[in-house]
């Protein structure tokens, strides 16, 4: 009991599922248990865009230090607009439309690591400057559209078993426990820690590094485009401003959730309580009755805080 | 970040000779792009040749030029700020709301805003944490900010602002004369001033920097502070252009500060930063957005023309830097055949 209590505690996972859970602890309290377990169902569903593209950029982050995918709002925006174009708001056509919002993702990433290989660019600046691209692509592209998306994505979306428990999160489970394999049991998630602890031994010890980054880049823009299709059918339609809020979120879960941002060490699980813990903690803070300048400042100042908490990197 | 590469590339007499051609031309690459650039609009529109027509078309670059210049002085040290635009943002909302009502308290909080920007640097130096990072969750604390200071979109502006940005001196138009004033002062505080080149070894090797007995603390607050420095200097030219503000007029100069900084040759690594490249880089970085409407093309692609430019310009440098590379390989194979 004490032995498997210490081994919970060396998890870097576990904090944010302690602070998700103490969070929506305090805002049960401040409601008096009304809407428990409507609050969790919420936190799941929301949880699921962030936990898609967290998982991408928690694999490009821990290539090493450097390695931030910026591209993912723009990414985003392009991937949703396409995906409700060619669903046309047809059902028929879901799979088409999902199809085209991952293929679009995929190119994303490959024009992602063109640059960084053909400019030997750090990929910050490289995934920045193709996210100008993409984001006027999809501002030239998306303008006007105003297609709703097939009733039966949406439906999808919402469905829900008995106990309130969303299919789609318990899809975005069943994925979170593939990648956990993906990272840890493949040779392809190995190498990817190998870059990350060290580039060049990994080239000298024979690793295929420059095939590794373009899985990974390729991975995380494949899955922003897959996030963008969802969000675009969750929130009724495609709209041009609907990744922004990615760009912070996706690097606050993955390092909340004890991955470390200078590489070489990930965590798949943290990944999910830190989506929760940040839906949580606006939930918490609107049901307070905080205003929505102070919602964003007190954001910024816990994701600072816990990083300032949990810092303390040997190397930057 | 992390890697620690030899020596910072310091430019000396001590390495004139083949290896001067490839940094001359990086060197000139980004005054280069600008004219490109320039003549190009000048054949689309021989108007603009003019002091009415450069004042028009550079209008809104100060602003833009003292952002980028802020996200150079984070570039030094090797760290990247992403909270540029909040921080911008919330400068021009107190700017048109106490700096104008009551002036004390609004430089009052302006320059508690630079000793916040110190702060972050402090804190990113104490505890070691990833910039990138801290500055994200900044810029969540800045747009905050400015949304309690100014809820919805309006204020004014202090009218002393509104007639400096307005002034039209004579001979050059203000927005080259201030870009001309900003290299200048940038280029003798960093580049030629001593602590200036501790700062960039800092960014090249900031062991040896610490080793040498210089406070990595120190280093990185002056660095931060000038950066939050420039970026009230960008909130206020820009409310002194529009008049009003809202708490979210400068979103995207995170990114553009960022692109114009790279365009000017600034470096994520080895403390390599130029902040008359950066100058340029802003100007550039302006003028690609009305370039676009010289075309007759639709603004939508105003984006994608600076992400064209930032590309276009990364890729002439990787082509000089590949050629200089092959040709001091040719000069170490002919010294020792």
């Amino acid at each position: 009991m004490i032995a498997s209590l210490d081994w919970l505690r060396r998890q870097p996972w576990i904090w944010s599922f302690v602070g998700a859970i103490a969070v929506w602890a305090v805002t049960v309290a401040l409601v008096e248990g009304r809407g428990a377990g409507a609050t969790v169902t919420a936190a799941l569903t929301f949880s699921v865009f962030y936990v898609i593209v967290g998982i991408g950029q928690m694999f490009v982050v821990t290539t090493g230090p450097g390695n931030v995918d910026l591209s993912i709002p723009a990414n985003i925006a392009l991937s949703g607009a396409v995906a409700m174009k060619v669903m046309n708001g047809q059902d028929s056509l879901i799979v088409v439309g999902l199809v085209a919002a991952l293929g679009t993702g995929f190119c994303v990433g490959l024009f992602n690591v063109a640059l960084i290989r053909v400019l030997m660019i750090p990929p910050i600046i490289a995934t920045l400057s193709a996210s100008f691209i993409v984001q006027s692509t999809a501002i030239a592209y998306g303008r006007g559209l105003r297609v709703k998306p097939p009733a039966a994505l949406s439906d999808f979306m919402e469905w829900r078993l008995p106990g309130g428990i969303p299919v789609i999160a318990l899809l975005t489970i069943a994925f979170a426990a593939a990648m956990v394999v993906v990272l840890e049991r493949t040779a392809y998630g190995r190498s990817v820690l190998a870059i990350g602890q060290s580039d060049r031994v990994a080239r000298l010890a024979g690793v295929p590094v420059a095939r590794t980054r373009f899985v990974t880049y390729t991975l995380c823009a494949t899955l922003a485009g897959l996030s963008g299709a969802l969000l675009a059918a969750f929130s009724g339609g495609a709209s041009l401003d609907m990744g922004q809020p990615f760009l912070l979120a996706s690097i606050a879960v993955v390092v909340i959730g004890g991955t470390s941002i200078a590489g070489g060490k990930a965590n798949v699980p943290g990944v999910w309580g830190a989506a929760l813990f940040l839906f949580l903690l606006v939930t918490m803070l609107n049901t307070m009755g905080v205003s929505s300048g102070m919602r964003q400042m007190l954001t910024g100042v816990i994701i600072i805080a816990i990083i300032a908490l949990a810092g303390g990197e040997k190397t930057r | 970040m992390s890697d620690s590469r030899p020596v910072p590339a310091l430019p000396g007499r001590a390495s004139l000779g083949a290896a001067a051609v490839p940094r001359l031309l990086r060197a000139i690459l980004p005054g280069l792009a600008l004219a490109v650039i320039l003549v190009a609009i000048f054949i689309l529109q021989p108007r603009a040749m003019s002091y009415f027509g450069l004042n028009l078309l550079l209008n809104l670059s100060i602003p833009i030029v003292f952002a980028t210049l802020a996200q150079m002085f984070i570039l030094t040290v090797g760290d990247l700020d992403l909270s540029v635009g909040g921080m911008v943002s919330f400068v021009a909302t107190v700017s048109v709301t106490y700096l104008a009502e009551q002036p004390v308290l609004g430089v009052a909080i302006l320059i508690g805003a630079i000793a916040l920007y110190a702060c972050v640097g402090a804190l990113i130096e104490l505890r070691r944490l990833p910039a990138i990072v801290v500055t994200l969750g900044m810029s969540f604390v800045w747009f905050g900010l400015a949304v309690l200071v100014l809820p919805s979109p309006g204020g004014r502006a202090p009218e002393w602002l509104i007639a400096l940005m307005a002034w039209k001196p004579p001979v050059i138009p203000l927005p080259i004369l201030a870009a001309l004033l900003i290299a200048a002062i940038g280029h003798i505080a960093l580049m030629t001033s001593s602590y200036g080149a501790i700062l960039r070894g800092a960014g090249g090797n900031a062991r040896s920097i610490a080793r040498a007995g210089w406070s990595m603390l120190r280093v990185r607050m002056t660095l931060y502070a000038l950066a939050g420095f420039m970026g009230v200097l960008s909130g206020l030219s820009l409310t002194g252009i529009t008049t009003s503000a809202d708490s979210n007029i400068a979103l995207r100069y995170t990114l553009i500060s960022i692109a114009g900084a790279i365009l000017g040759g600034s470096e994520f690594v080895g403390g390599r930063v130029s902040p008359i490249g950066a100058v340029l880089g802003a100007l550039t970085m302006t003028l690609a957005a009305s370039f676009l409407s010289f075309l007759r093309l639709s603004p939508d692609w105003q984006i994608g023309v600076q992400g064209a430019i930032l590309i276009l310009v990364l890729a002439l440098r990787a082509l000089i830097n590949a050629w200089s590379a092959r040709a001091s390989r040719r000069r170490a194979g002919t010294a020792a055949p």
